[in-house]
C-alpha cells in the first residue's frame, strides 16, 4: 500500500528500533527453528513475512532484505530495481522517471535513512548484485540462520 | 597529441605504472591535460561507414568517443560493435554499458569481448527505462544496477574473476567510469552516491548535461569536502541547444535534464538561436573549466555532431593541443619519413 509505505519511511527510526529487537528474538530462536527444521518453516514464515512487509513496505520478497540499509523504503519498488541509490532521471520534486505519479523510492530512502540511528551510515555502503535464487524466500529465516551461525 | 611510445593504430599503448588501461584517454587525464570526450550516436544501420562518418566530425578535438548503449531506450547499432569498429582504425572509444537490456552473463561476456577488441574504457550506467524509447513493449532487465556493474567490472580487471568467482585467464584492462547527475534530486545525496561509485571502482565520471553552473559548483565543492577530487576525474556534460523549442522538449521528455528558464529565454529571444546555443555552450565550458576538480568536458551534441569542433575551438580548452586521430597519425608518419 503506497500510503503506508510512505508512512514507514517517515517512521524509519521507530521501525529500525522495532526491527533490531525483532532480529535479536529471531536469532535467539535459532535453536527452536533448527529443531523444527528451517526447510519446514520456510513456506509458513515466508507467507507471514510477505503479508506483514507487503503491507508496510510493498515488499517484493527479494529474499535479501535491505530495509535497514535503505531508510525503510523497499528498493525493489524502483522500476529499475536499483539497490544503490537513485538513477539520474529523478523528476523535480523527487518523483520517479518511469512512474511520474510515484515518489522516487530512493528519495524516500534517503529521507528515511537520515531519521535512523544506523541507517544513515548503512545507506552509504555499496550493496552487491542480488542473488535472484533467493526471490520469494524468507529473509527473516535467513538472517536467523546466518547470524546465529556467525 | 602523439605519444613517444605510440603503437600502430588499433594496437594497445603500453600500460604505464599506476595506470589500469592501455588507452590514450587515461593517459591524457593522468597527464593532467583538460580532456574532451564526445558522444557518438550509433546509426540505425548495418554500415560501418556510418560510424566512421560520425566519428570524423570529432577529429582533432576529442580524446575519446562515447558509444552509447541504446540511449533513451531506443534501438541502434550496439555499443560493443561501434567500439570495435572505432578501435580498428585507432580511435579511443568509451564503451557504454547499460543494465536495462542484458543480464550479468551477457554483460560480463561483452566486457571481455570489448577488451579483446582493444576497447580500453568502460562507462557503467543503469540506463533509461524502456518506457522512454521506441520499444516500450520490451522487457526491462535491470539484473544489475550501475553500482554492482562497476564493482563486477573492477573485479574482472583487478581480481581476474567473474561475479561467480570463476577465474579468467586474461583480465580486461579497462579504465572504469560511471555517470552522475548533479542536477536531479535528491541533491544532498548525489555527492555521496558518487562516493559510492568511486568505492565500487569508478575512476572517471561523466555527468548529465550541465546548464546550471552554480548547482555544479556546489556539487564539486561537496566532492572536494569528501576528498574525492584526487580519486576520480570528473568530466562535465555539455551540449549546444539548437532552439528554445528543443530546450523545452529536452526538459519535458528526457529524464534528468535540468535547463534553467534563463537559458530557454535567451534562446527564445535570439535572432539566430542555433548560433546562440553554441555561444551559450562555449560560455558554459569556459565557466565549468574554471571550477576546481573539473578534469574535462563531455560533449553531447545530438544531431549536431558538426558543432563539436566549432564549440571546442571557440572555447579554447584544448590550449593548442591536438588529440590523436587517424589522418593526423598518417600525416605525422609522413613527416617523419620525409627528409
Amino acid at each position: 500500500m503506497y500510503q503506508l509505505r510512505l508512512w514507514s519511511t517517515r517512521h524509519a527510526r521507530g521501525l529500525e528500533t522495532l526491527y533490531q529487537a525483532f532480529e535479536r528474538a529471531l536469532v535467539a530462536l535459532d535453536p527452536v527453528f533448527s529443531r523444527i527444521g528451517y526447510r519446514r518453516l520456510e513456506r509458513p514464515v515466508a507467507a507471514v513475512e510477505r503479508a506483514v512487509k507487503g503491507l508496510f513496505f510493498d515488499c517484493k520478497m527479494c529474499g535479501e532484505c535491505a530495509l535497514s540499509h535503505t531508510g525503510m523504503a523497499c528498493s525493489m519498488n524502483c522500476p529499475k530495481t536499483l539497490r544503490n541509490g537513485p538513477c539520474g532521471g529523478v523528476r523535480p520534486g523527487g518523483f520517479c522517471e518511469v512512474k511520474p505519479a510515484m515518489r522516487c523510492v530512493w528519495v524516500e530512502a534517503w529521507e528515511g535513512s537520515q531519521r535512523m540511528r544506523n541507517g544513515s551510515e548503512a545507506i552509504r555502503a555499496v550493496r552487491p548484485a542480488v542473488d535472484r535464487r533467493l526471490e520469494g524466500t524468507s529473509s527473516w529465516l535467513r538472517v536467523a540462520r546466518e547470524k546465529a551461525a556467525s | 597529441m602523439i605519444f613517444t611510445d605510440e603503437p600502430a593504430p588499433g594496437d594497445p599503448l603500453p600500460i604505464l605504472p599506476g595506470h589500469s588501461s592501455p588507452g590514450r584517454f587515461e593517459r591524457v587525464l593522468r597527464a593532467g591535460a583538460f580532456a574532451v570526450t564526445a558522444e557518438l550516436s550509433p546509426p540505425d544501420s548495418a554500415d560501418p561507414e556510418d560510424v566512421y562518418t560520425r566519428a570524423r566530425f570529432f577529429d582533432g578535438r576529442v580524446d575519446a568517443i562515447n558509444a552509447t548503449d541504446g540511449s533513451g531506450a531506443n534501438c541502434h547499432m550496439s555499443s560493443v560493435a561501434v567500439c570495435a569498429l572505432l578501435t580498428r582504425i585507432g580511435y579511443s572509444p568509451i564503451l557504454q554499458i547499460s543494465c536495462r537490456d542484458r543480464n550479468r552473463i551477457a554483460i560480463q561476456g561483452d566486457i571481455l569481448g570489448a577488451a579483446a577488441m582493444g576497447v580500453a574504457n568502460l562507462l557503467c550506467l543503469t540506463g533509461d527505462g524502456v518506457q522512454a524509447g521506441d520499444h516500450p513493449q520490451a522487457k526491462p532487465v535491470f539484473d544489475l544496477d550501475c553500482m554492482s556493474l562497476t564493482e563486477i567490472a573492477r573485479r574482472l580487471r583487478d581480481e581476474g574473476k567473474f561475479e561467480s568467482g570463476r577465474p579468467l585467464t586474461t583480465r580486461p584492462k579497462m579504465f572504469l567510469g560511471a555517470v552522475e547527475n548533479p542536477f536531479a534530486p535528491p541533491y544532498d545525496w548525489r555527492p555521496l552516491r558518487l562516493a559510492k561509485k568511486v568505492a565500487a571502482g569508478a575512476q572517471f565520471i561523466q555527468t548529465q548535461y550541465c546548464f546550471d553552473v552554480p548547482l555544479l559548483r556546489q556539487f564539486m565543492s561537496r566532492l572536494d569536502d569528501l576528498g574525492l577530487l584526487d580519486r576520480v576525474f570528473v568530466l562535465v556534460g555539455v551540449g549546444p541547444l539548437p532552439s528554445a523549442k528543443t530546450a523545452q522538449w529536452l526538459r519535458h521528455h528526457v529524464a534528468g535534464v535540468h535547463i534553467p528558464d534563463a537559458v530557454v529565454e535567451r534562446l527564445a529571444g535570439a535572432a539566430k538561436p542555433k548560433a546562440e546555443g553554441r555561444k551559450i555552450c562555449v560560455e558554459l565550458i569556459q565557466e565549468i573549466r574554471a571550477i576546481k576538480g573539473v578534469a574535462g568536458v563531455h560533449m553531447m551534441a545530438y544531431r549536431q555532431e558538426e558543432a563539436v569542433a566549432e564549440v571546442i575551438d571557440a572555447s579554447g580548452v584544448l590550449n593548442g593541443r591536438i588529440p590523436w586521430y587517424p589522418e593526423r597519425h598518417k600525416m605525422l608518419l609522413q613527416e617523419k619519413v620525409a627528409p
